[in-house]
């Protein structure tokens, strides 16, 4: 998640009032309704009469808490699902979408969250897949080169047909995924969590190829959870709450405040729960450490227990390896690191481990969890050899007990302890990583991300539960891109650009714009040492 | 236990309808014949199911077993080398075959099927090239080792069936059976070797030596593979360097697949393994009880697994479907 200085924003505002057409000559009818949709999945009710208009020329936001049933009504859309019951109409005609095919006919067409893209295939090649215009029977290869130049430029994106999509950027992968929308003339356009991994140069690209495309008369459905971007970007917001409507914002009502108190259903005044405390002693310490991603610059801090430090940055800082060298997935190139006061060889994960330190990664379904097993292996995963009996055999009852005290202490909504974790929401699912390494009692902990993708409600609970362990004296350690996380949670904050540490921010010195200053290289000469 | 009612299943049903369609069957000798086929293949299916669970591949198995199995007779008769010494040796090469494997897929990260295919190549040519490509025995010495493979524990006269001999090989088959059933479900390491095959990544962050997991399911596999070696070479006692054991990885494969061993990893159950392998042997007895042409043998084969395999998946779906509906239904109900 990039962090992004405000003043993008404002430039982007400037730029969308200048690109907006005017509104006068709209249409009668608009051109995407939903009129009461339905959809039911095992167990679950996803969709439950919602209703969704998106007007010509117009970006809508639509936002909710995981599990509000965003994505249900978009797989809707596109073609992937269909409605148990319910109508879409285009122009006011009713119509039936029940392939991606159709979606595409009706001009409807679906960016996903994680792209889908031939990576070992050619930019043209990604554009025209399926759908390859054919000259005796080959593949028009001119042809597509043509097309995909037309339709690169229309995204902005100044990359030749012929690069393998693997070359590029994220970013540039995305707005190929676009340009392959905009070749099969989609009026409607929907982006699901389209900056989710973009950097923060890469989101302002895409956000002026939003604008650019609105004020072409392409519609967009964009779906977020970063409020921030949302305020600034929509015409008009829609909140979803456990597959319903919650209500609609205009561009005049859209605040922070009132998408938080739509989505969670309540208000939300008391977001971050940080009290200052006094640290005690020093827990971790490194020393000139160096990091295989970035071996020019040398790492130093420390944090003591009871403490929550911060790491701010932009995408590409070097935050993740860090923590990925702390914990010992990627061994440090040089340096110390010290715990309690010991200095202590970190090799890999075992190691960390051992030392007391536990990692909460970035990604949980890669490496946090595995996915297709129970809540209960899961906690009990990084336990196993600390706890087993004899012989190695399965300490049982303990994993159950402890399964078991950690579902009530995080308060993880899972039927029972034996529920496969890939079935749980993304909140309770970062709870079982959780519950994982808090059942070792670590003393340092290290979050990397720890609210990316999950919904506020659970946000909030993640922040309590930081609050309650560095009261009971833990050390945490966590990397966030949300700039309201830092701000809101940390005692200090290390600010990393490009590989070092430009800049160490107490309580009292933090603001928006001076984590920004050094996350893009202003270094403070007086605090870095 | 309920994922294997599939693969249960279709062999009940082989065995109750050959049981009805030919009578001889049932007799006494062939179904000791057919129990002492089938714990063989048991044996070598759990040993490659453990490298499976990591979502691995061992094609070497038929060519370890050529290897193995030609190499003990060769030392013990040709060379006069002790029984300790004999066996001592094929064990420490199963193991050593077994490191090498898992160290050049954890350490260079070459990819299982290349590493054991090559192992395939290189264990056929090495036994053929060791003994001059005769064919190796045992020439009516070690009767005693041999009962461990064609010995037999009378049980009596069980009525239908005869004087009924349980053949040894099937105790050795069920012993092994449990250890590895204790080992993968109630050991730490049967949970790792789990957990790794399912998210190699999370299991390393969550502390597992996965490397070493994975050298210990190869060391495993290749063990056992030599232990079936020694087993099949007692068994038939005249052991062709060229082709003994060929295509047995693919039995143990089959075995390890039909019951319920995912090769995407992290999925499997010992007793599937064991009813998978039983399959095999159960399906050429039938196809020589019946008279079908034995020409026809392997396609019957196939043709019987793919059949069983996609009713398995069939049933599987429409269960699934059954279950979504019913749940949604619930959902708009409620």
């Amino acid at each position: 998640m990039p962090d992004r200085p405000q003043n993008t924003f404002c430039i982007l505002h400037q730029l969308r009032n200048r690109l907006r057409p005017s509104m006068t000559d709209s249409p009668q009818h608009p051109l995407l309704e939903v009129r009461d949709v339905t959809k039911g999945f095992p167990g679950v009710i996803a969709l439950s009469r919602v209703n969704l208009t998106l007007g010509h020329s117009e970006v809508l936001a639509l936002i909710g808490e995981n599990g509000a049933g965003k994505s249900t009504l978009m797989k809707i859309l596109a073609g992937v699902q269909e409605p148990d019951s319910g109508q879409l109409l285009i122009d006011g005609n009713p119509v039936r979408i029940d392939s991606v095919q159709s979606a595409f006919d009706h001009g409807v067409a679906l960016i996903h969250q994680e792209l889908n893209l031939s990576d070992n295939l050619d930019v043209g090649a990604n554009i025209f897949l399926g759908r390859e215009p054919k000259k005796n029977g080959l593949i028009d290869k001119a042809k597509i080169r043509e097309d995909s130049r037309d339709l690169l430029a229309r995204v902005g994106l100044n990359v030749s047909p012929d690069t393998i999509v693997e070359r590029l950027p994220i970013g540039q992968q995305q707005l190929v995924e676009i340009a392959r929308a905009l070749s099969v003339n989609a009026r409607v356009l929907i982006m699901d969590e389209p900056t989710s991994s973009l950097s923060a140069h890469e989101a302002e690209t895409l956000f002026k190829v939003v604008n650019d495309l609105r004020s072409k008369g392409v519609s967009i459905i964009y779906i977020s959870h970063r409020l921030s971007e949302v305020r600034e970007l929509a015409d008009r917001v829609t909140v979803f709450r456990d597959g319903e409507n919650a209500g609609d914002l205009g561009r005049d009502e859209i605040s922070h405040d009132r998408m938080v108190q739509l989505m969670v259903g309540r208000d939300v005044s008391q977001f971050y729960v940080r009290k200052p405390h006094s640290p005690g002693e020093v827990v971790l310490e490194v020393k000139d450490l160096v990091t295989p991603a970035n071996p020019g610059h040398k790492l130093n801090f420390a944090i003591r227990a009871g403490e929550i430090v911060g790491v701010a940055g932009l995408v590409g800082a070097g935050r993740t390896e860090t923590l990925q060298v702390l914990f010992g997935v990627e061994p440090a190139v040089a340096g110390t690191i010290e715990v309690s006061g010991k200095t202590i060889q970190i090799k890999s994960p075992i190691d960390a481990i051992q030392a007391g330190l536990a990692l909460v990664p970035e990604d949980r379904k890669l490496q946090g969890l595995v996915l297709e097993m129970a809540v209960r292996t899961n906690v009990g995963l990084a336990g196993l050899k600390r706890n087993q009996k004899k012989l190695g055999f399965l300490n049982s009852p303990q994993e159950g007990a402890c399964t078991t005290e950690m579902i009530s202490k995080l308060r993880i909504k899972t039927p029972n302890e034996q529920q496969v974790v890939q079935y749980l929401s993304g909140g309770n699912q970062q709870k079982v990583v959780l519950g994982k390494w808090l059942s070792l009692n670590p003393k340092v902990l290290l979050l990397d991300e720890p609210t990316r993708g999950i919904d506020v409600g659970a946000k909030q609970e993640i922040y309590r539960l930081m609050e309650e362990l560095a009261e009971q004296g833990m050390a945490i350690l966590f990397v966030s891109s949300e700039m309201e996380e830092i701000l809101g949670m940390s005692d200090h904050t290390l600010v990393m650009h490009e590989g070092r540490i430009t800049g160490k921010l107490s309580r009292e010195e933090i603001s928006e714009e001076a984590v920004m200053q050094l996350a893009t290289g202003n270094v403070r000469e007086e605090s870095v040492a | 236990m309920k994922k294997n009612l599939g693969i249960l299943g279709l062999f009940l049903v082989v065995f109750i309808a050959t049981a009805f369609a030919n009578p001889d069957f049932v007799n006494a000798y062939n179904l000791e014949n057919l129990i002492r086929r089938a714990s063989l293949y048991g044996i070598i299916g759990i040993g490659v199911s453990l490298v499976i669970i990591t979502s691995g591949i061992d094609l070497s198995i038929g060519s370890m077993i050529g290897l193995v199995g030609t190499m003990l007779p060769y030392l013990l008769i040709e060379h006069g080398a002790s029984l300790f010494t004999g066996l001592l040796a094929v064990v420490v090469l199963s193991a050593c075959i077994g490191l090498i494997h898992g160290l050049l897929i954890t350490r260079l990260k070459l990819q299982p099927f290349v590493v054991t295919l090559c192992g395939l190549l290189i264990y056929r040519g090495s036994a053929r090239w060791m003994t001059g490509d005769s064919v190796q025995g045992f020439k009516g010495s070690y009767d005693s080792l041999r009962y461990l493979a064609i010995g037999k524990i009378p049980l009596g006269n069980i009525p239908g069936i005869g004087e009924f001999n349980l053949p040894v090989p099937f105790l050795l088959m069920i012993g092994l059976a449990i250890v590895a059933a204790i080992f993968l479900n109630k050991t730490i390491y049967g949970r790792y070797l789990l957990a790794l095959g399912r998210n190699e990544q999370a299991a390393r962050y969550s502390g597992i030596n996965t490397d070493r997991m994975v050298v210990l399911a190869y060391m495993l596999c290749s063990l056992v593979a030599g232990f079936g070696g020694i087993l099949f070479a007692l068994d038939s006692n005249s052991i062709q360097p060229d082709n003994f054991g060929s295509f047995y990885e693919l039995y143990a494969i089959a075995a390890a697949v039909l019951g319920g061993c995912s090769l995407r990893g992290g999925q499997g159950s010992i007793f599937g393994v064991v009813i998978g392998a039983a399959i095999l042997p159960l399906l050429r007895n039938s196809i020589n009880l019946l008279g079908m042409p034995t020409t026809l043998e392997f396609a019957i084969i196939g043709v019987v697994i793919l059949a069983g395999v996609i009713v398995d998946e069939v049933v599987k779906r429409m269960a699934a479907k059954r279950r979504a509906a019913l749940a949604a239904r619930q959902a708009l109900g409620g």
